[in-house]
């Protein structure tokens, strides 16, 4: 398995950063307090650099991760097991579609402002994460499974090669890709959701409740700064997940 | 040990596959000869009990198969040894799975991936698997397709071998490389 091509070209981002600049410098130049409006990338970064400087910053990345993260994990067991059982009992599938639809369908907004009532500020991003990556993983599980090579599934028969054995050498590569491909597109949809719910439910010491007081303060730095940090975060977990996956569906013969 | 099939019917829509079949196997080979389409395949997967008949018995499942398909149906992703591992689990004993990949021309593989071997290759893979891993009874679906002259011969040898205790179900349309003593059975 390879990642996915690489689209995102240096001079490009290059590119934006100047825009940025030149617009923060504009509206610095126009109004007295136009970095308030539009901080700099420069001012941003400073800021990012300070903030990283401290212990708060690493409590509330500490904090967000172990919210988002453990929804991702437990998010990705279930749909695993759940797509497992639906592709052995059709009943199962039936089952799950319409809340697999309802997912799908009903904006987050909705399910965080319903959740809240029912679940603690702690408990809500964690929740959403897994509201979140649920769908793709399930249904790109279900596929695998689905599309796994029935003739090597007759000859273990034949040669009555135990489950165990028939799930690592058969099953597991052939749907690892298909895994794969769900976690690289939920694994950022669960970033953004899980720290729309810690804005939302301000969850204590999180990312979520930093860039609510960032907004509550007019701190656009911070809040710019904050941003940075959950974009670094989620695109490290990502690179890092799936190196992991990699790394198994070599070993496998994926 | 005998393999008995007994009026053997099978039919895809109109097209009546096997049509009253009945012969007895004992240990040795049993050669399934017949033109291509007439229907050899579909015999060896109803003995391997992958297709059911539409009438008549056969005590296939009495016996531990192993097989060649008519595809080699290896993991492409694994190397030999993963692919010997994957059917032998714990009886998989390194020096015999050696002596026969070195028998069978594939001795120097090492560590390559099946995805990459030549057709040839592939085919003396999946042999050596249904030769290695027990069983009392083999299906051989033309086991030589794509061996050159020299490698048909080891074949042959190595499923002769196999024949003194087990029951060899050979399906092939080409002439057997080696003059072989077996019961002949035409679809």
């Amino acid at each position: 398995m390879r990642g996915k091509k690489q689209n995102v070209r240096l001079w490009a981002v290059a590119f934006w950063l100047i825009v940025w600049q030149l617009a923060a410098v504009a509206l610095h130049a126009a109004y007295p307090h136009g970095a308030l409006l539009l901080p700099s990338p420069v001012s941003s970064l400073a800021r990012l650099w300070t903030l990283a400087s401290t212990a708060v910053f690493w409590r509330a990345i500490g904090t967000s991760s172990m919210h988002i993260l453990g929804g991702f994990l437990l998010s990705c067991a279930l749909a695993v097991v759940l797509a497992a059982l639906s592709a052995r009992f059709s009943r199962v599938e039936e089952l799950l579609a319409p809340l697999v639809a309802a997912v799908k369908t009903v904006p987050v907004a909705s399910f965080i402002i319903l959740a809240l009532i029912w679940l603690s500020s702690r408990t809500l991003p964690l929740f959403i994460a897994a509201l979140m990556v649920f769908p793709p993983v399930y249904l790109n599980v279900l596929e695998g499974i689905r599309r796994t090579d029935a003739s090597l599934l007759e000859m273990a028969r034949v040669f009555r090669v135990p489950f165990s054995r028939t799930l690592r050498g058969v099953y597991l590569p052939q749907v690892l890709p298909y895994f794969r491909s769900a976690v690289s597109a939920a694994l950022g949809l669960c970033w953004k959701a899980g720290t729309a719910a810690e804005v939302i439910a301000l969850s204590s010491g999180s990312i979520g409740e930093k860039l609510y007081n960032a907004k509550i303060y007019f701190q656009t730095a911070d809040l710019f700064a904050w941003t940075a940090a959950i974009v670094l975060i989620s695109a490290a977990f990502e690179k890092l997940f799936l190196l992991l996956v990699d790394k198994i569906a070599e070993r496998m013969g994926a | 040990m005998e393999l008995r099939v007994e009026h053997l019917c099978k039919r895809y829509g109109e097209n009546a596959v096997l049509d009253d079949i009945s012969f007895t196997a004992r240990i040795g080979v049993t050669r399934l000869l017949g033109p291509s389409g007439i229907g050899k395949t579909t015999l060896l997967r109803v003995l391997l009990g992958l297709e059911t008949p539409d009438s008549g018995t056969v005590n296939g499942d009495k016996f531990r198969w192993t097989a060649v398909f008519q595809e080699n149906r290896l993991l492409e992703g694994l190397d030999a040894e993963g692919n010997l591992r994957f059917v032998l689990g714990a009886n998989y004993n390194a020096a015999a799975a050696q002596a026969l990949l070195e028998e069978l021309g594939l001795g120097d593989v090492g560590k390559k991936k099946v995805r990459d071997y030549s057709g040839g290759m592939q085919r003396r893979l999946a042999l050596a698997r249904a030769l290695l891993a027990p069983s009392d009874a083999l299906a051989l679906d033309e086991p030589f397709t794509g061996l050159d002259a020299e490698n048909r011969e080891a074949a042959m040898r190595a499923i002769l071998r196999a024949a003194e205790t087990k029951i060899v179900i050979l399906s092939t349309h080409e002439e057997l490389p080696i003059p072989v003593l077996c019961q002949i059975i035409e679809l």
